[in-house]
């Protein structure tokens, strides 16, 4: 099993945010996480990348067999982690590739692999961009920095692809996407997919998974998940809204 | 009135006694100017060294340093030896004509202390050229600087023997920078210099002023520069502050800039005890343009201390300050920026920033900008920022596999760079970025040398990657 979830609680500034999440994600798999606003989507991805301020009070987060609650972030990633963020950050003063190749080569430190030569590192950089469709010059662009809302969210799938990550969190990235970015995002995202590796994609709309198909679908709500099921039922939460969930699992 | 009881202190008295004997001895010589040495005394014994209950110096308390009677004398050094050979800071693949200036000297053999181009660009020891070129001097020495300025600068009337003086004639463009590398071989002293740059109209020239130490001793570093730009002249100049913690570096200088002229000066303070450097800059030319930025990088009980003047005297004239700053440990730092605006000088930008990352809770930063505006046509805009590193962006860093202190030094240099960049020289940006790279990772200030000459071969610096440059 790649991802082993139990019993997780998290705080922040000692409000109980996750309430006993349990989740289960083996290689090969996309995972929806669906749920209605603030449930606690964004506190899960970040739980799972490390991030501070996200206290885990319970519970476990196992990933690779080993319990990585006390992991920084930067292990975290370079044991192939990854998160596409809802919001990514701007980061003026810093150029893409200058970013990209630290990234790469903090990754290959780790792995004891030696740096990646500059020709070599151009070259993966030109083919992975095409992947999403990026033509713009990245070499002097600071990160994110002048970037419309599509093209942010194409850099985080970008980054996707040089990083090859092992399991990667998606987390509400069609938002603010029009279709077409939609697509091209998706088919990132379909031709990164392979049995190496496993998704988690964190979603409001169901719109999202007609492009990237998951396996298991399920909603959180109250800081927990409440329901799974296959990708049927993320149609069927297209239908019927999020109300029924509230009602069955109770109102916050 | 009550009467001022001032603490006379220890350098105070030595610079005493020091300039009565001085003026004494100048009136048994022809051809100092004694009427000159008696004003800076009695400004200097009204005045006294600045102390922090003038407004100007609220936050840059040098008291301490007081306490020690540096000497104002120093013993011109004989040239028995290359600079190079004493320290060696020519930047790598730098070209540039050095010249240099030890314990307050022009330090040179004497066939090159004062040179004439065949161009007529002049370059050389100040009180040689004194001699040589009165004309120059009648029209420009002292009279950019005014002499009642501050005690500092009395002081440095009194006792600077020497300095640089740079000459550029009309329409002289010159390709070459010129790279002044001040020295200190001896404790105890106080040095006080003074420089003229002369730049006639349609004029080029690139000066870059370098202040280091060769070792621990302590001084006290008391600069003025003087500087005319003349119409449609462009000045470029970059200082350099790269000193020992022991040393006290002030800077005064001063600048006249005619119609359509261009001056760009970048201030880079990368260690010392206490620095403080005074702009003033006199927009007295209509068209006239002024880009005045710098960094600091401090630590310890370090204290910088950044005031700039900018006079819009005419209108149609820009100016723009840009002042950057990261503070570590217990480092101190000031910035004041003043911008004045004369009634006719219609038309006027001027901007002005001051961003500061604090490292830890006992940096401390004083950021304060003043504008008087007495046109109604202008504009103005002032900013400043204290904060620390962006949270968010560390996580972004961290998230995508780098470790904790290299994100650290990504988002420090990356706030740097916003300086840094504006550097024109291409080797210089590049050497300049390596200061800044090694400053950051704590390399730089153990170095007793001047870091571009180090000599230990430093290890390679990581995400020194521009693929623009490939």
């Amino acid at each position: 099993m790649l991802l082993n979830i139990k019993n997780l609680h998290v705080a922040i500034n000692g409000k109980e945010i996750l309430k006993g999440f349990n989740l289960q994600v083996n290689k090969g798999e996309i995972h929806a996480i669906m749920g209605p606003n603030g449930t606690g989507k964004s506190t899960l991805a970040a739980a799972i990348t490390g991030r501070e301020g996200y206290e885990i009070t319970e519970g476990e987060i196992i990933y690779k067999g080993q319990v990585i609650n006390d992991w920084t972030p930067d292990k975290r990633a370079n044991e192939g982690v990854f998160l596409s963020f809802q919001y990514p950050v701007e980061i003026p003063g810093v150029s893409m590739t200058n970013f990209m190749r630290t990234a790469l080569n903090a990754k290959r430190e780790y792995l004891g692999l030696p740096q990646m030569k500059a020709g070599e590192f151009l070259k993966l950089m030109e083919q992975k961009k095409k992947l999403v469709e990026i033509t713009a010059k990245l070499t002097n662009r600071s990160v994110n920095e002048g970037f419309s809302g599509g093209e942010k969210k194409k850099n985080e799938i970008f980054q996707m692809a040089m990083l090859e990550p092992t399991l990667a969190i998606l987390d509400e990235t069609d938002s603010g996407l029009d279709i077409d970015a939609l697509k091209v995002v998706a088919k990132g995202v379909n031709e990164l997919k392979s049995d190496e590796n496993a998704f988690v994609v964190i979603t409001h709309y169901q719109r999202l998974l007609d492009y990237i198909v998951p396996d298991f679908v399920h909603v959180m709500y109250g800081g927990k998940i409440v329901k799974s099921g296959g990708k049927g039922l993320a149609l069927e939460l297209e239908e019927q809204g999020y109300e029924w969930v509230k009602e069955q699992f109770g109102e916050e | 009135m009550k009467s001022k009881n001032r603490t006379i202190t220890p350098l105070e008295k030595e610079l005493l006694k020091a300039a009565e004997a001085k003026v004494l001895s100048s009136e048994k010589k022809s051809g100092d100017d004694i009427a000159g040495l008696h004003a800076a005394l009695k400004i200097f014994k009204e005045k006294g060294l600045p102390a922090k209950s003038l407004e100007k110096w609220r936050n840059t308390d040098l008291f301490d340093w007081y306490q020690k009677a540096f000497s104002p004398v120093a013993e011109k050094e004989k040239f028995t030896k290359e600079v190079d050979d004493i320290f060696q800071c020519t930047v790598q693949g730098f070209d540039s004509n050095v010249v240099s200036i030890l314990n307050g000297h022009y330090y040179s053999p004497e066939k090159t202390i004062l040179q004439r181009f065949d161009n007529g660009l002049i370059i050389g020891s100040l009180a040689k050229a004194k001699a040589q070129y009165p004309q120059y001097f009648k029209k420009y020495y002292n009279k950019i600087a005014p002499v009642d300025a501050n005690g500092i600068t009395a002081v440095n009337r009194l006792f600077a023997e020497d300095g640089v003086f740079i000459y550029v004639p009309d329409g002289v463009e010159v390709e070459l920078p010129v790279q002044l590398i001040k020295l200190v071989n001896k404790r105890g002293l106080m040095l006080n210099t003074h420089n003229l740059i002369v730049l006639e109209k349609n004029s080029r020239f690139t000066f870059l002023h370098c202040d280091d130490s060769i070792n621990h001793d302590d001084s006290f570093i008391n600069t003025l520069t003087e500087v005319y730009v003349g119409e449609n002249a462009s000045l470029d100049l970059y200082k350099l502050q790269n000193i020992n913690d022991e040393t006290v570096l002030l800077n005064n200088s001063f600048f006249n800039m005619e119609r359509n002229s261009r001056l760009k000066v970048n201030v880079l303070t990368f260690n010392g005890g206490s620095i403080r450097n005074e702009l003033h800059v006199n927009l007295n030319g209509e068209g006239a343009e002024a880009d005045l930025s710098g960094l600091y990088l401090m630590d310890k009980k370090q204290h910088v201390d950044n005031q700039v003047y900018v006079n819009h005297n005419a209108p149609h004239c820009n100016s723009n300050e840009v002042f950057k700053g990261i503070l570590d440990e217990e480092a101190t730092a000031v910035f004041n920026g003043y911008v004045f605006v004369e009634r006719d000088a219609q038309k006027t930008n001027a901007f002005q920033r001051n961003n500061n990352i604090l490292m830890t809770s006992t940096a401390r930063v004083n950021t304060m900008p003043f504008l008087e505006i007495y046109a109604d046509d202008v504009q103005c805009s002032h900013g400043a920022t204290v904060g620390q590193l962006d949270n968010e962006a560390m996580f972004y860093l961290m998230q995508r596999g780098i470790p904790f202190e290299d994100a650290r030094m990504l988002l420090m240099f990356a706030f740097a760079a916003e300086i840094t960049d504006d550097i024109k020289i291409e080797t210089l940006k590049t050497n300049i970025d390596d200061m800044v790279k090694k400053r950051l990772r704590g390399e730089l200030s153990i170095c007793d040398r001047c870091v571009l000459h180090c000599t230990t071969p430093d290890k390679p610096i990581e995400f020194e990657i521009d693929l623009s440059k490939i």
